[in-house]
């Protein structure tokens, strides 16, 4: 399956894969108003960073997700291998937070928290592709096949 | 107390209609011309750091930079113009001899724009490079004047080393050290995958790119930084550099900040000290001194590879090419007066040598006429911008042509000339690990080799359009250029007659 991938040798630690992926799921037709008027959603992507290295983190897309297990209201899910949320299912347990070994379940600051959100690899925006890859300035975040399952 | 005023050179324009203090634009710049005054809630600006590379105004995700010259100007004098103005402050506040990098910035003619190619009409009829087949592969090196063949058609003639190129088009030399590590490993895939080569500069050559041997040209210099039996023969050939059109009559720069562990050991000398090269070799004084280098490198290398000896452009440069062509040397590489540079001298780059179209004429004319053409290949480099200048100089007798500004350009270079900062934004020209990374040298390297194929697909339209279909009939053939708006003096050292005639 094709998942995200960042190569930290590359990434610049400039945080627009953040701002891309916030402006990707705000349903905006422009970067600018989308941040202008409050429409930015929270991104589901994070730059970690750490002196000389510093990469990006998304949802990993287990083939053996801790998040989709533990979550208590079946709002989590895999559909042809991608981890989706439905949002109106979630309650804001946070367990998936907890149970995520790479802190990629985001806690959606724009509705005060009241839902989780996370990657869905742009497969439910008008993207067709992850904006943080389209985005990255050096090509550090790949969209790609490693074989992995 | 400073009585100078220095204004900024540029001023940065910010839509606050379009900026979203995402802060790339901070991140990104090396300069820190950009902050975020969390007082004003705003993106403010530290004009008089900018140098106009660009950077922010390429990544802004919302398109709301811009950069202009700044408009505040000293009183208007076409004499003592701002610039030379602010070049006395500077240096009567520092004691110092100016640097500058890139090329010659200043308005001198461009002679590759007064030159215009020929077509076919009617007769010999042009050729159509994407139906019929088009060579555009050189060889360099020296040519028999003879050649004789055993009975069974095999050459019974010794040739002497060549260098195959699948395009007429190499890499000049850049070193590491003036340029990144990323920027070498660029290079040095894009002329493998290509087939021809690039040139290490004078910084010797990092053991990772070992492996690119065949596709290198190992560059000697008057400061023999990194030379050892290993560097010698790795290369496919070997430069001697006696000369940089940039800095003609001086040796190369580096500063100090740019060497840093990996640079220090490449180049064998102490991290941090500043790479000045001698002006002269040491050892050569003379032409016949020349020949003695030249063969002992040969010797050192079982003379399996050619030797290339790089001359800046200068005034009496027809001259020496002979005495280069009677040396033994295979190649002649000239440099003219407009190629670049990591750092030199201001006055010297804006001032020193003469034009490549000009020198390369000469050198070829004299060659022919002394009946030695034949021993050496001439490269030219020194401001070859696009594929026309290079159907220019093959015309004008070059058989090859080296570039190296194309080749930044295609890996991100926006020519804002601060190369000797060290603090280049595009991870070029510069050691800065955190800067280093910004060039991904996956991407840089397609981009170069797609520069070039694409440079070669012009040069076949051209020659198509001459009705000619290989390099060879194109060489010298000053038949196919005319001048425009020439006088009779250039277009005699050009060796071309004016349009209309």
């Amino acid at each position: 399956m094709k998942r995200v991938y960042v190569n930290e040798d590359r990434c610049l630690g400039c945080h627009l894969c953040e701002f891309y992926c916030s402006f990707a799921n705000s349903g905006a037709d422009d970067m600018a108003k989308a941040f202008k008027l409050d429409m930015a959603a929270t991104p589901r992507i994070k730059v970690e960073e750490g002196g000389d290295i510093n990469f990006a983190v998304s949802c990993r897309h287990c083939s053996d997700p801790s998040c989709v297990n533990n979550c208590i209201t079946g709002a989590l899910s895999v559909h042809d291998g991608v981890i989706e949320i439905d949002e109106s299912r979630c309650v804001g347990c946070y367990t998936c937070v907890l149970s995520c070994p790479y802190g990629c379940i985001v806690i959606d600051k724009k509705n005060g928290g009241r839902t989780i959100t996370k990657c869905e690899l742009c497969t439910r925006n008008s993207q067709g592709e992850p904006a943080c890859v389209k985005g990255c300035l050096n090509s550090a975040i790949v969209f790609e096949e490693r074989g992995e399952d | 107390m400073s009585v100078n005023y220095f204004p900024a050179e540029f001023e940065v324009l910010r839509n606050t209609d379009k900026c979203i203090k995402c802060r790339a634009c901070e991140r990104q710049c090396a300069n820190e011309v950009h902050f975020y005054d969390a007082d004003f809630d705003k993106m403010l600006t530290h004009d008089d750091q900018c140098v106009d590379c660009q950077r922010c105004v390429t990544i802004c995700p919302t398109g709301a930079l811009k950069i202009h010259k700044n408009p505040n100007e000293f009183r208007q004098n076409y004499n003592y113009t701002q610039q030379i103005m602010t070049e006395n402050y500077r240096q009567a506040g520092t004691g110092a001899v100016l640097l500058s990098s890139m090329g010659n910035p200043l308005p001198y003619p461009v002679y590759w724009d007064k030159i215009l190619i020929n077509a076919s009409q009617v007769t010999n009829p042009s050729i159509d490079p994407l139906r019929e087949p088009m060579e555009t592969k050189v060889f360099l090196g020296k040519k028999p004047n003879k050649m004789s063949f055993n009975e069974d058609g095999s050459v019974n003639t010794k040739l002497d080393p060549h260098l195959e190129l699948s395009v007429p088009i190499m890499f000049s030399a850049m070193s590491y050290g003036s340029i990144s590590k990323n920027a070498h490993e660029s290079l040095a895939r894009a002329a493998t995958e290509l087939g021809t080569y690039y040139n290490t500069g004078e910084g010797g050559l990092h053991k990772d790119f070992y492996q690119y041997g065949p596709n290198t040209i190992v560059q000697v210099a008057s400061g023999r930084f990194g030379v050892f039996k290993d560097y010698l023969e790795t290369g496919a050939a070997i430069e001697i550099k006696m000369g940089q059109g940039a800095k003609p009559g001086i040796g190369g720069h580096l500063p100090g900040a740019k060497i840093r562990e990996d640079v220090s050991k490449t180049r064998m000398i102490p991290m941090g000290t500043d790479a000045i090269s001698p002006a002269p070799h040491h050892d050569i004084y003379s032409i016949e001194d020349l020949r003695q280098l030249i063969y002992s490198l040969k010797e050192a290398t079982e003379y399996k590879k050619p030797i290339i000896v790089k001359i800046a452009a200068v005034h009496n440069v027809a001259a020496i090419a002979s005495g280069i062509a009677r040396s033994g040397a295979d190649i002649i590489a000239i440099d003219g007066f407009r190629g670049g540079t990591g750092a030199a001298p201001t006055r010297i780059r804006d001032n020193v040598g003469i034009p490549i179209e000009l020198a390369l004429a000469s050198v070829d004319q004299r060659l022919r006429d002394e009946g030695i053409r034949n021993n050496v290949s001439v490269v030219v480099a020194g401001s070859i911008r696009s594929a026309s200048d290079a159907v220019k100089a093959i015309a004008l007798g070059a058989d090859a042509i080296y570039i190296a500004t194309p080749a930044l350009l295609a890996m991100g270079c926006h020519l804002c000339r601060s190369c000797h900062g060290g603090k280049c934004n595009w991870g070029i020209a510069t050691q800065r690990p955190d800067l280093v990374k910004r060039l991904n040298p996956d991407v840089a390297y397609k981009r170069l080799v797609n520069l070039v194929h694409a440079w070669d697909h012009e040069i076949k339209e051209m020659m198509g359009g001459m009705g000619i279909n290989s390099i060879e009939a194109l060489r010298g053939n000053r038949l196919m250029l005319r001048g425009i708006g020439l006088t009779d003096r250039e277009l005699k050292i050009l060796g071309i007659a004016h349009a209309g005639e």
